[in-house]
């Protein structure tokens, strides 16, 4: 019963998102308020049914309701709960199913808080967001659904994957497809936009927050991810440039750019087409990466099963809607008035180089992702694009980027001075010099590494001076700062904390890339090897038991300088339901570098020898400042969370200048 | 006019990639980038000669053994690899149905793979220990478990990699047998 109510459910969701295309669009042809206001309506109920779909799948997981294929596939009633619930969203229908949930709940959002647009520009965005919803609710229907039963329904369930049974992975999706689905209001604003034939400063402000909202949850997401990565696969590194994780890298750069250069619409009126081209282009990089996981076109460590029929059906979603976009965008861009005139040495110029940077790198990375399969598409030989391509092409494109980006906010708009600017970032100039020196004068190099350490330093203390510079830090009593601070825009305030956030990434980066220290050797119990100046013994090797799996877990005591600091136990999961086996690092971290150590295989042994104790193959690294790279990328989801808070996003907030005359009008 | 008309062209150039980019996906739905080519196929096997394992008694595999013995299911395993585990029931009973099976026995302690067969029962015509994995790097195995298919006159004619599951057996590997057998 509670199958067919969801089931249902989706269906009644995918007839009102079919009215929800049509009808408030036709209205805005037609200057009909009545069919208008369908949209916001249309999509209240459209949310309201997916949300009744996703809550009667969540109680047939919670249950175990093994008359569901899809719960049987991927879920087990021995599991603990926790992977119950987010087994839903491990398997591809489940997953799809959320994805549309979080595109329906942003449909209701915008009619939600969108009392203040322009009724026709409502009615359009409403009705784009419907086609879309109503193209993934078809897709979901006819392709993937998880409501479909099974007779005679089995004992118990299959399980899911193993590797995903982690807390990391649980929230790991949905808040990836918060940023993904959350481009698609940019997406509506700007296919709306273009229907209308008007961008202008209003459309740049009512873009921003959505833009915002999905930059950050991307942001967090992508850390998730490669966090995950790091302490699950077990190899020590936290970014592998693999098709899936370049999938979610793409959205994100053509989002950081279109954030970028909404503000020069926001503020100066320029830049408009472009602006919405990358509004187009950040939905149609999150709708390729959805294309790439689930049809298999690329081999990648993420192997979900893969369908050529759901493949050819996103497809087929792909060419309606980032076709149809581009179509419109040939025809109705050039009819964009450009507006204001900047020198290029000034705030548009510095955020106009940005966006080149940032496009670049976003193309680079699209063209090695998508290499080997334009080349397996000519019938040429199979390859694959490894960490040296992009090394060699990303890292120097996003370097002139980082520099950049100290100075901008602290230019002028139309027309800056640029020593004027450099003057005033002497101390972050000196940071960078003392902080390559000084690693320098401790490691020696590489002198990569160097550079890598001196721009995060240029990157963290340029972020601060931006701040002080704008409350007039020690040139004005600290109370007259305080209350400037206070008084600062929220927007300018998340945008140092992002931009400093940024800089303890690439510390992160550089320092785990280039100091990394490891050891992978076979030790047998009793032994002990050096590692960054820590001394690991192997005290044992035994047996445990877990809820759904057994474990082979060693135990390794860790020895800095004669004194007992951590004791670490790597374990090899073997899940008897799946037959599969995974991997779980131990991690020991001090804040400022990790100790990782990884239990593999009994060691084989010598040709000839009888020895019948050979000891296990144990990996050991030492990762300098890699923990920095997510508390980086979780304060840069901060500063974007911060800057969503501006005054200027919130609803019924009165505008500054409103407030200033409310107040004149009542002295 | 002109220049306006060639400044408008710059803005079909996204609507004209995609298209490109579309037909490539296109394509690549129906290709299967999973499927790597081995550079053995249809080749002879390499040469190699192992040595039984110690306290059984079975004769050890050399190449000659895949030589005019009909066709051959080459496996590679070992006691330690928890997915040959799971596709052992399998080669149990494709050697009932009397599939020649011979196996590889790779990186393993003759004690441990003794105790193994023991409790799980042995496919194997013949077993060569590979303790120092050589033959393993000659015949391009990259993990184990890895099956290959081998016909009369020696020669590697499928690799499967990987554990083997029913649906391989049933879609690949019994239909090929049969077309080499005749």
């Amino acid at each position: 019963m509670i199958a067919e109510i969801g089931h249902y459910a989706l269906i009644l969701a995918l007839v009102i998102a079919v009215a929800q295309s049509l009808l408030p669009l036709y209205g805005a042809a037609r200057g009909s308020a009545p069919l208008m206001a369908v949209g916001p309506s249309a999509a209240i109920g459209q949310f309201a049914f997916v949300a009744l779909a996703f809550a009667m799948l969540t109680q047939a997981y919670v249950v175990s309701d093994f008359t569901l294929v899809n719960v049987v596939q991927n879920s087990h009633s021995e599991k603990p709960l926790l992977y119950k619930i987010t087994g839903l969203w491990s398997n591809h229908e489940g997953s799809m199913l959320l994805w549309v949930m979080i595109l329906s709940l942003f449909g209701a959002l915008v009619a939600a808080r969108g009392g203040n647009l322009p009724p026709s520009l409502r009615a359009r965005v409403l009705a784009i967001q419907g086609m879309i919803g109503a193209a993934f609710l078809a897709f979901i229907l006819f392709t993937s659904n998880p409501f479909l039963r099974v007779f005679p329904p089995p004992a118990d369930g299959r399980g899911m994957n193993p590797v995903l049974q982690d807390p990391g992975l649980a929230f790991h999706p949905p808040i990836l497809y918060l940023g993904y689905v959350g481009f698609s209001v940019a997406f509506a604003f700007a296919v709306a936009a273009l229907i209308e034939g008007r961008v202008d400063a209003a459309w740049a402000r009512w873009v921003r927050p959505w833009t915002l909202a999905a930059w950050s949850a991307l942001t967090l997401g992508i850390a998730l991810g490669s966090w995950w990565a790091y302490y699950e696969l077990g190899w020590g590194g936290f970014w592998f440039w693999d098709p899936v994780e370049n999938a979610s890298l793409l959205p994100w750069l053509a989002g950081t750019a279109l954030l970028h250069s909404a503000i020069v619409v926001e503020k100066r009126d320029a830049l408009k087409s472009w602006t919405v081209l990358l509004a187009i282009l950040a939905f149609v990089m999150s709708l390729i990466g959805t294309f790439l996981v689930r049809s298999g076109v690329l081999t990648s460590v993420h192997s979900f099963a893969s369908d050529p029929a759901r493949g050819l059906f996103i497809l087929g979603i792909l060419i309606l809607t980032a076709g149809g976009a581009l179509v419109l965008y040939a025809i109705r861009a050039p009819t964009l008035k450009a507006g204001g005139l900047f020198q290029p040495i000034s705030r548009e110029g510095a955020l106009v180089l940005n966006n080149l940077l940032l496009a670049t790198a976003c193309a680079t990375v699209f063209l090695g992702t998508l290499y080997p399969l334009f080349l397996d598409a000519l019938n040429g030989p199979k390859v694959s694009v490894g960490a040296p391509y992009f090394n060699a092409t990303f890292l120097p494109l996003m370097t002139p980027a980082l520099l950049v980006m100290v100075v901008a906010p602290l230019m002028a708009w139309k027309r800056a001075d640029l020593a004027g600017a450099l003057g005033r970032l002497k101390l972050a100039f000196l940071a960078a010099l003392i902080i390559a020196g000084g690693a320098w004068a401790m490691k020696g190099g590489p002198i990569l590494a160097l550079i890598g350490l001196a721009i995060a330093a240029w990157l963290v203390v340029g972020a601060v001076i931006d701040i002080a510079e704008r409350i007039r830090l020690f040139r004005v009593a600290l109370g007259d700062s305080l209350r400037r601070l206070m008084g600062l825009p929220r927007s300018a305030i998340g945008a140092a904390v992002a931009h400093g956030a940024l800089g303890i990434v690439v510390a992160g980066i550089t320092a785990s890339s280039a100091w990394h220290a490891e050891n992978i050797g076979v030790m047998k119990p009793g032994e002990s090897v050096d590692i960054a100046g820590y001394t690991i013994k192997l005290e044992q090797v035994g047996e445990v038991d877990g809820p759904n799996y057994r474990a082979r877990r060693a135990v390794l005591s860790a020895t800095y300088a004669g004194k007992l600091v951590a004791v670490l136990t790597p374990e090899k999961r073997f899940f008897t339901v799946q037959q599969t086996t995974t991997t779980e690092a131990a991690i020991h971290t001090t804040g400022f570098a990790d100790l990782y150590a990884v239990l593999g295989d009994p060691a084989t042994p010598q040709a000839g020898s009888e020895v019948t104790d050979s000891g296990w193959v144990i990996r050991l690294y030492h990762n300098p400042l890699v923990p920095w790279i997510w508390v980086g990328a979780a304060l840069m989801a901060l500063g974007g969370g911060i800057s969503l808070t501006d005054r200027r996003h919130r609803v019924g907030a009165p505008t500054r200048s409103g407030a200033r005359i409310a107040q004149v009008a009542k002295a | 006019m002109k220049l306006l008309r060639r400044y408008q062209l710059v803005f079909l150039l996204p609507v004209i990639a995609f298209a490109i980019l579309a037909a490539a996906f296109g394509v690549g739905l129906y290709l299967r980038p999973d499927v790597i080519p081995s550079p053995l196929i249809d080749q002879e096997t390499p040469a190699f000669a192992l040595k039984p394992i110690p306290g059984r008694d079975d004769a050890g595999l050399s190449a000659a053994d895949l030589k005019g013995q009909g066709v051959t299911l080459v496996n590679v395993f070992a006691s330690w690899c928890v997915p040959c585990r799971a596709e052992h029931p399998l080669l149990m009973q494709l050697a009932k149905q009397g599939v020649r099976i011979v196996g590889i026995n790779y990186k393993d302690k003759p004690e441990d793979v003794t105790a193994w067969l023991a409790e799980l029962g042995n496919p194997f015509a013949k077993i060569g220990r590979d303790d120092t994995g050589r033959t393993a790097i000659d015949w391009g195995v990259y993990g184990v478990p890895e099956s290959f298919l081998v016909d009369n006159e020696g020669r590697i004619r499928h690799k499967h990699v990987g554990p083997l599951m029913d649906h391989d057996i049933q879609t690949t590997i019994l239909p090929m047998m049969r077309k080499l057998q005749k």
